[in-house]
């Protein structure tokens, strides 16, 4: 239960939904379905709806993460720069497709509309930090960074995501 | 003096609760309400400090935008730290936003007590113990990184007006960025901010800010184009016991970074905007509905936010005026249809964004049923330029339709990327070529793709069109956000429509058949176009091809005459655009089966040069169709009935051996 995080929004007032999700996903890294119920009890919302505004943006997931987020851009100017190799490249290397997580719970892959970095194409974003003119040839120096990182540290950067 | 909020002496009695409707000009020109001296000179003294006129101390400052973050300007801020203890020397270290000038980030400025500021670019970890032992121990000047000075080129440094990238631009939205420190509210106020606001709050009454913005010319910066003045009038003439004002942040557009960039390097004017828009309209609740990939700007908002508070800038009884209003952030949440008008409502109400007919517009019933006024973070940063320095003088800027400047997110293919503020009027030819000197790397220029997802591709025979809402719609792009994504001849015009298809697709939200269907059926068409069908290819799937792109410009027609909002009814303009400047490219696609450009990658055939190859087994292990053989040190083969043609191949050798065709 995650009571701290509702009582800071009133019962009953749907306009700070999407509010509350976020803030859930923030402290849980994606939204389990306890959640999802607890949310509507408060704010006074059939699960089906909520639910229905869960799914619809893409910010939020309704599975579990990996320790790092690596987000590949797919805006226009990263695409002209060949965004679509370095997806490919981070595919293979870890043995997942976009939006899945690897095996061992380290990485999870995602992609992104746009970062706004578009200066830098093509952007790939770790956790909070960004990786501007990547390279196919980079992508294994970049991995090896949080392949090593220790577990606990991880944790605490995965929290402070979003 | 450290801030403005202390009092100057025991004359003054401006509280938060009692304000005086003096407190900002007070401010640049106390004190106002006693002739004192010493109080004089308190505020002089203050504000030359906050403009840098007059230090003590070298100030260095860094461009912290996101792209400068994501250039490594973090790791230059910190080394300058270290090398500054390292030598004993105090300094100060400002922050700023971005100057506009992404390709040449970091940017780090350089002002010594007593000489002009100097600007350096492209500074890395490398360069910091030359740069602060020639710049800021000798004094002098380092050369290597040196891109202007801001001064009036005494010493010999030129102007950094005169750096060709800002030569022919105009600023007006990005006058302060990349200049003062975003997070301080008092440098905002002594480079002349919140003087519209005093000005708006104090002599002039809404009618009067309303026909002001309506005389100016100013349009939506949005995209659409829809006279700001004559929005406003309409809500404000609405009775009603409660209207809302938005400012969409929501930029989705990929491509397109200027609001992001003003929110992060000048939150205060898009906020000084805001509240003279409240003023404007009669609204006391204001939303800005910024993008969650923001983190920055929104950490930026709401420090603002904070210090207009504790200023008095914001909540009850604003500068003694009785007008009370207050902003809130809403976090968008990722989806690209939030941008527009209604969905964003039915966004911030805590509903799917899905949009809903028009009308009845926002400006009769809009957030929770009440008339509700949304624009434009660029738009709202115009507005107190405008109350400044009036209307005649913005609506002398601009062509007959289009007034004042538009700042334009320049990326892509080309030299000099980044943020460009120019005249409306400007021929797209002197952006690309003169602003940001061209396509890099000697390649062709084909195309400039303007407006996102909802604009269209323009080839080099159209580039002498001027920039303004009408030309550009004729030529088939739009303003749009104003995103321009350079293209040279390595990108093929098939793969950048099936990219915005895809797009659209995704984002379509799914609510109006002809979007959420059509743009299905016409992305089906063009990812038809680059497939091989390989030997034994079903002859059926040839004629589909072929019926497909008969019915192409049929299918976009219906999809833009029948959408329920701009998302479906721009949603095939990127084909359209295509097929009416790049018919040829989509022809050799489907009857020589080329792609020129060598991405469409089905229409490739790879293969190693067996003299170059070492035989060192690298792409082997990248190829995820395990299509690559051979022995160790032997040159290796690719099994073309088995390549994927991911060209991952291709990317990993070092040796250049893999060849396309």
């Amino acid at each position: 239960m995650q009571n701290h995080i509702l009582e800071k929004y009133p019962v009953n007032e749907r306009s700070n939904l999407i509010a509350i999700l976020q803030d859930f996903q923030q402290e849980l890294g994606y939204l389990p379905e306890s959640a999802l119920r607890d949310i509507s009890e408060h704010v006074k919302v059939p699960l089906s709806s909520i639910y229905g505004v869960a799914t619809f943006y893409n910010q939020f997931r309704l599975a579990p993460v990996g320790k790092n987020i690596i987000r590949v851009c797919r805006g226009t100017a990263c695409h002209v720069k060949n965004s679509a190799n370095i997806l490919v490249a981070l595919e293979t290397e870890l043995g997942v497709k976009a939006g899945q997580t690897t095996r061992d719970k380290n990485f999870t892959l995602e992609t992104v509309a746009c970062i706004g970095a578009c200066s830098i194409a093509p952007v790939v974003n770790v956790n909070e930090e960004y990786y501007g003119r990547v390279s196919v040839k980079e992508i294994p120096k970049i991995l090896s960074k949080y392949k090593k990182e220790l577990p606990k540290i991880k944790n605490e950067e995965t929290a402070s995501v979003e | 003096m450290k801030s403005f909020i202390e009092t100057c002496c025991d004359q003054c009695w401006h509280t938060l609760e009692n304000p005086c409707e003096l407190f900002v000009a007070c401010c640049t020109e106390g004190p106002l309400c006693h002739q004192n001296e010493s109080c004089k000179n308190k505020f002089k003294n203050y504000i030359d400090q906050l403009t840098y006129k007059s230090q003590d101390l070298p100030v260095i400052f860094i461009g912290m935008g996101t792209c400068g973050l994501a250039s490594g300007a973090d790791k230059v801020k910190t080394s300058i730290e270290t090398e500054l203890n390292r030598l004993n020397i105090k300094a100060s270290i400002v922050p700023t936003g971005c100057i506009g000038y992404c390709a040449k980030e970091p940017i780090v400025d350089i002002k010594l007590p007593g000489k002009e500021r100097i600007s350096y670019c492209e500074v890395n970890v490398k360069d910091i113990p030359q740069l602060i032992d020639t710049a800021i121990v000798k004094g002098g000047i380092y050369e290597k990184k040196l891109l202007g000075g801001f001064g009036k080129g005494k010493d010999g440094i030129r102007n950094i007006n005169e750096v060709p990238f800002f030569r022919l631009q105009k600023k007006v939205v990005l006058e302060n960025c990349g200049i003062i420190n975003p997070n301080s509210i008092d440098e905002y106020i002594a480079s002349g901010g919140f003087k519209a606001l005093d000005k708006t709050l104090r002599i002039m009454s809404s009618e009067q800010v309303v026909q002001e913005i309506k005389d100016s010319g100013l349009r939506g910066r949005g995209g659409g184009g829809f006279p700001t003045g004559t929005k406003w009038e309409l809500a404000h003439k609405k009775q009603a016991e409660q209207k809302f004002l938005i400012c969409n942040a929501d930029e989705g557009d990929p491509g397109a970074f200027m609001d992001r960039s003003v929110l992060e390097s000048d939150p205060y004017r898009v906020v000084e905007g805001m509240i003279i828009g409240g003023y404007a309209i009669g609204a006391s609740i204001a939303y800005i509905y910024c993008r969650a990939e923001y983190p920055l700007a929104i950490t930026r908002l709401l420090n603002t936010l904070q210090k207009c508070r504790e200023y008095g800038l914001l909540g009850k009884n604003i500068l003694g005026s009785g007008f009370d209003f207050e902003i809130k952030i809403k976090k968008g949440a990722g989806a690209f249809v939030c941008g527009e008008e209604t969905a964003l409502i039915a966004s911030i109400e805590g509903r799917r964004g899905m949009p809903r007919p028009r009308p009845p517009y926002p400006a009769d019933s809009g957030l929770w049923g009440k008339p509700t006024i949304i624009n434009n973070v660029e738009t709202f940063a115009n507005i107190a330029t405008i109350i400044n320095r009036g209307s005649a003088w913005f609506s002398s800027i601009g062509t007959k339709s289009s007034k004042g400047t538009k700042v334009f997110a320049i990326s892509g293919k080309i030299l000099n990327s980044g943020l460009v503020e120019v005249p409306m009027g400007v021929r797209l030819r002197d952006i690309v070529f003169e602003i940001c000197g061209g396509v890099p790397d000697g390649k062709k220029f084909k195309a400039v793709q303007i407006g996102g997802p909802s604009g269209g591709c323009l080839p080099e025979s159209v580039m002498d069109t001027e920039v303004d809402y009408e030309s550009l719609k004729s030529v088939g792009a739009m303003m749009g956000s104003g995103g321009f994504v350079v293209m040279d001849e390595d990108t093929c015009m098939v793969d950048v429509a099936k990219y915005f298809l895809t797009f659209i697709k995704n984002e379509s939200c799914g609510k109006c058949v002809p979007c959420r269907e059509g743009t299905k059926r016409m992305l089906e068409i063009i990812e038809r176009i680059p497939v091989s069908y390989g030997h034994n290819s079903i002859s059926i799937n040839q004629l589909q091809r072929f019926k497909g792109i008969m019915h192409l410009n049929r299918l976009a027609n219906v999809i833009r005459d029948t959408s329920l909002c701009g998302l479906g009814q721009s949603a095939s303009n990127p084909v359209l655009s295509g097929l009416r400047y790049f018919r040829e490219e989509y022809e050799e696609h489907l009857f020589e089966r080329k792609c020129k450009a060598k991405v469409c990658k089905d229409l490739l055939v790879y293969e190693i040069d067996p003299e170059l190859c070492s035989g060192c087994g690298l792409c082997v292990k990248k190829c995820p169709a395990d299509a690559i053989v051979g022995e160790k040190k032997q040159p290796h083969q690719i099994i073309e009935a088995k390549c994927s043609k991911c060209g991952m191949c291709f990317e990993t050798c070092r040796l250049g051996a893999i060849a396309v065709n």
